[in-house]
């Protein structure tokens, strides 16, 4: 468990309809990369996250999370130590009230209650949430949601942080909030999504997917200044790597 | 359309209630839970002619109600807003029983009118203190209580989720009504066939919803065994709250019989 | 139309409310025994789009008046008894709780009318044999429609029979029911409609999830004498049970009288005599009893024909339900 790998080996997916929604995937992240997965609507993304804490299983090939193949047997290690920050925190903050939310994964690991209540805390106050302890989810904003989503899956001290378009319905301080911290977060992270300047922000490895396959695995820069790459799967340049309007007219 | 967004809005400002502090909603759920459950069944076993022995009981919610500092103009609203089915049935009791029950001075109160203001006593304080209850004591900690009084934790379980989703699909349905009436008009558009439609696009968004939080459940580890963090303690004054009301709902009761029976007993010697 | 706690007596109400509590516990431990442990949350959330679902209403055309959705038959459709009972009985519990519809003591008989009733007695006798293992549009569309009626005139009987049973209101069974049950016929067809229209559509758009329920059972003959007897023993049991215990509560009116005369002397000051000296006037108390059982030969009699004649509405009203069954089951052989 040491090195914290996460590998896809020849991996395939089908939707139950029979179309298939990935295709031969390949790819090895080592511990402490930073690493976005970005392509069109449809292009296989959240099916390929999910394919990382064994939600879904692969219909051919192989995915390794750790030392570990994901299988049956080694679920809840898996799940343990990739820790999936959902699209929409109403998924995830499915409990009463903050605190049971955040406590919810530790009591399965089997915590007792006063350990949950230790890491419900310092979960919390990792992201900056610690007063919201006793609040329900429909009371919070956003960018609050957003960060209890996160906190639950701290809580559980995962190895491998997930983030499936993270940025969603955040307005733009706590986007900034949410960029800052994820940068101090030292662990894995995988960051699924189309906020472009969030990806050029955090991570320094960008696998680029169309139609369930991977077209392009690159250092981020050099992905983000090949236009034909980014038009084929509809995507577009970062602003701020797009020449100033403004400054270039003049 | 206007009652909708507002059912919704009163559900959440009742809500919102629960969540503030005062030594009243400090307590352990259990206790306000039973000590609402014995006096719904106190007010319950009065006779049904029983109105002036009725009032004593009002101290319940009201000082309930003061020590929590609730606001009353909205309880009240709320509680004129469903009174219409116990009014409606009671209403008929003065049609029915004409019988003279009572001379006050030259005034003949006949037995209808008697048991048609109980009913509305009874109404008042029932559903008062129900109210009452939810505004003190937040759902999820009733559902915990519940849970620990010995409902099945299955039960409790689905109604933590029920209480949690009410809001997200609330207005995810309040959204498909604004959407559906900004292009109505003259009343086309509000039809059945559009209903259903629309009733039935809400009901995969609800199961869609239902998969992925399943699927958020399993992402940290669910293994079909539920586990709840419970801090609250039923301590001392929770025994207190609990003996205190329930023994004074109680005696009232008590108290009332035996005046009626003296009292009858004096008539007739 | 919901059951009020300032109706009720505690008798009717604790019954009602045992009978629930029974039904909640066998039906948990129904759902915890199966394998799909997302059973759960599926539940909260169907009972969250209850309500999502009752937010969104329709104009019944040429009457001036909008329609929504109940619930009940859906929910058992798409879950089965045990899950459909629960969720309905959550879905009125927090109805109770934040829009005081009903209150506590009457949460029993609510569960009981509009849970107990669709997901135990309509869906698994009246819905399934009429919709059988693969129905025909037509014949789905009359499977629901007849069984959300049946539904709601059961509940209403449910809502007449409690009230009646409590004596607290004056009004007389056979008016009573004959306000409810049209009243509810209307409700009832408007219910049947919707539900009938969305489960058509859910079965167009995704067959399978009705599958689910309508698969596992397979008992293609229906035995109407399984049906009969079930609602015969409701009725029974509702009725027997609710007016033994009703007729136990002397109510005469020289009681009355004398209580409200009583609490009417006693109010300037009831409250500290009564504390003052409630020793002593517990010590009454057994005359009380002892009156109240010489007192009124008459009055018991009375209330045993008012009960009587409770079952009896039951029973007429049951064979018309059933009869409309059968009329229903005859038309669609054919």
């Amino acid at each position: 468990m040491s090195h914290h790998l996460v590998e896809m080996k020849n991996v395939c997916y089908d939707y139950p309809d029979g179309t298939r929604a990935l295709q031969r995937i390949n790819f090895l992240i080592t511990h402490g990369e930073s690493v976005a997965v970005v392509g069109a609507n449809g292009a296989g993304k959240s099916t390929l996250l999910q394919h990382l804490n064994g939600c879904l299983r692969p219909a051919e090939g192989e995915v390794r999370i750790g030392d570990f193949p994901v299988t049956k047997q080694t679920l809840q290690d898996v799940r343990r130590s990739v820790g999936m920050v959902f699209q929409d925190p109403n998924d995830q903050l499915f409990m009463p009230t903050v605190a049971e939310d955040v406590g919810f994964g530790p009591l399965n690991l089997g915590l007792s209650s006063a350990e949950t209540e230790e890491r419900v805390d310092s979960a919390l106050r990792q992201v900056g949430a610690l007063h919201l302890k006793d609040r329900p989810p429909h009371h919070l904003s956003g960018g609050e949601k957003r960060s209890v989503a996160i906190a639950t899956v701290l809580a559980m001290s995962p190895d491998v942080l997930v983030l499936d378009e993270p940025s969603t319905g955040l307005d733009p301080r706590g986007r900034r909030q949410l960029i800052d911290w994820l940068r101090n977060y030292r662990h894995t992270k995988i960051i699924a999504g189309h906020d472009l300047d969030l990806v050029l922000d955090l991570c320094e490895r960008t696998l680029v997917l169309a139609q369930g396959r991977i077209i392009a695995d690159g250092p981020t820069r050099d992905i983000f200044s090949d236009q034909r790459l980014l038009e084929r799967s509809h995507l577009e340049k970062p602003l701020r790597l797009q020449a100033c309007p403004v400054c270039a007219s003049r | 359309m206007a009652g909708i967004e507002h059912s919704l809005f009163d559900l959440s400002a009742l809500d919102t209630l629960a969540y503030q502090d005062s030594p009243i909603h400090r307590l352990d759920a259990r206790a306000k839970v039973l000590t609402v459950l014995v006096f719904v069944v106190v007010v319950a076993s009065y006779d049904k002619y029983a109105v002036l022995v009725l009032l004593p009981l009002l101290v319940f919610p009201v000082s309930l109600l003061i020590m929590a500092r609730l606001p009353v103009a909205f309880l009240l609203k709320r509680l004129a807003l469903v009174a219409p089915f116990a009014l409606l049935v009671g209403m008929f009791n003065p049609l029915y029983d004409q019988q003279v029950q009572l001379q006050l001075g030259g005034l003949a109160i006949s037995g209808g009118w008697l048991s048609f203001l109980s009913i509305l006593l009874r109404f008042s304080l029932t559903i008062g203190s129900v109210l009452v209850l939810i505004a003190v004591t937040s759902f999820p900690a009733i559902c915990h209580a519940l849970g620990r009084l010995g409902v099945p934790w299955t039960f409790v379980l689905q109604l933590l989720f029920l209480y949690r989703y009410i809001f997200v699909l609330g207005a995810e349905a309040e959204r498909m009504v604004r959407a559906r009436s900004l292009r109505s008009f003259h009343g086309r558009g509000n039809g059945l066939k559009i209903y259903a439609a629309l009733l039935t696009q809400l009901l995969w968004r609800t199961l869609e919803r239902a998969r992925r939080l399943y699927r958020a459940m399993l992402s940290r580890c669910f293994s079909g065994r539920f586990r709840l963090l419970s801090t609250s303690r039923f301590g001392r004054k929770e025994l207190l709250f609990v003996v205190g009301w329930s023994g004074y709902f109680i005696l009232l009761r008590l108290g009332s019989d035996a005046a009626a029976v003296r009292s009858w007993l004096e008539g007739v010697f | 139309m919901h059951m009020a706690d300032a109706l009720l007596s505690p008798q009717v109400g604790g019954v009602l409310w045992g009978v629930t509590a029974g039904t909640v516990a066998y039906c948990s431990r129904r759902v915890r025994q199966l394998e799909d442990d997302s059973t759960v949350p599926m539940m909260g959330v169907m009972g969250a789009f209850i309500f999502a679902a009752q937010m969104i209403n329709f104009s019944i055309p040429a009457t001036g008046s909008s329609g929504h959705l109940g619930g009940g038959m859906i929910l058992a459709i798409l879950l089965g008894g045990p899950a459909a009972f629960l969720t309905i009985a959550s879905v009125l519990l927090v109805q109770a709780l934040f829009f005081a519809d009903g209150g506590l003591l009457a949460l029993g008989c609510n569960i009981f009318n509009l849970g107990f009733i669709p997901a135990f007695i309509v869906y698994p006798f009246l819905f399934k044999p009429l919709a059988g293992a693969d129905p025909s549009r037509r014949r789905l569309f009359l499977a629901c429609l007849v069984s959300a009626v049946v539904a709601l005139q059961l509940g209403a009987l449910g809502v007449v029979l409690e009230t009646t049973f409590s004596g607290i209101s004056a009004l007389p069974l056979s008016s009573f029911l004959l306000v409810m049950q049209p009243i509810h016929l209307a409700i009832g067809l408007v219910e049947g409609v919707v539900t009938a229209v969305v489960v058509q559509m859910i079965r167009q758009q995704q067959p399978g999830l009705l599958q689910l329920a309508t698969a596992t059972p397979a008992r293609p003959v229906f035995s109407w004498r399984r049906t009969a007897l079930a609602l015969l023993l409701v009725s029974l049991l509702v009725g027997g049970i609710g007016s033994w215990y009703a007729s136990s509560q002397p109510d005469g009116l020289e009681w009355s009288v004398a209580k409200v005369i009583g609490g009417e002397l006693d109010s300037t000051s009831s409250l500290i005599a009564t504390l003052d000296n409630w020793q002593q006037r517990i010590a009454v108390l057994p005359d009380y009893d002892f009156a109240s059982a010489t007192a009124d030969n008459s009055l018991w009699s009375s209330r045993f024909g008012t009960s009587l004649s409770g079952i009896l509405g039951a029973t007429v009203s049951l064979t018309l339900i059933v009869g409309l069954g059968v009329l229903v089951r005859k038309r669609n052989q054919r």
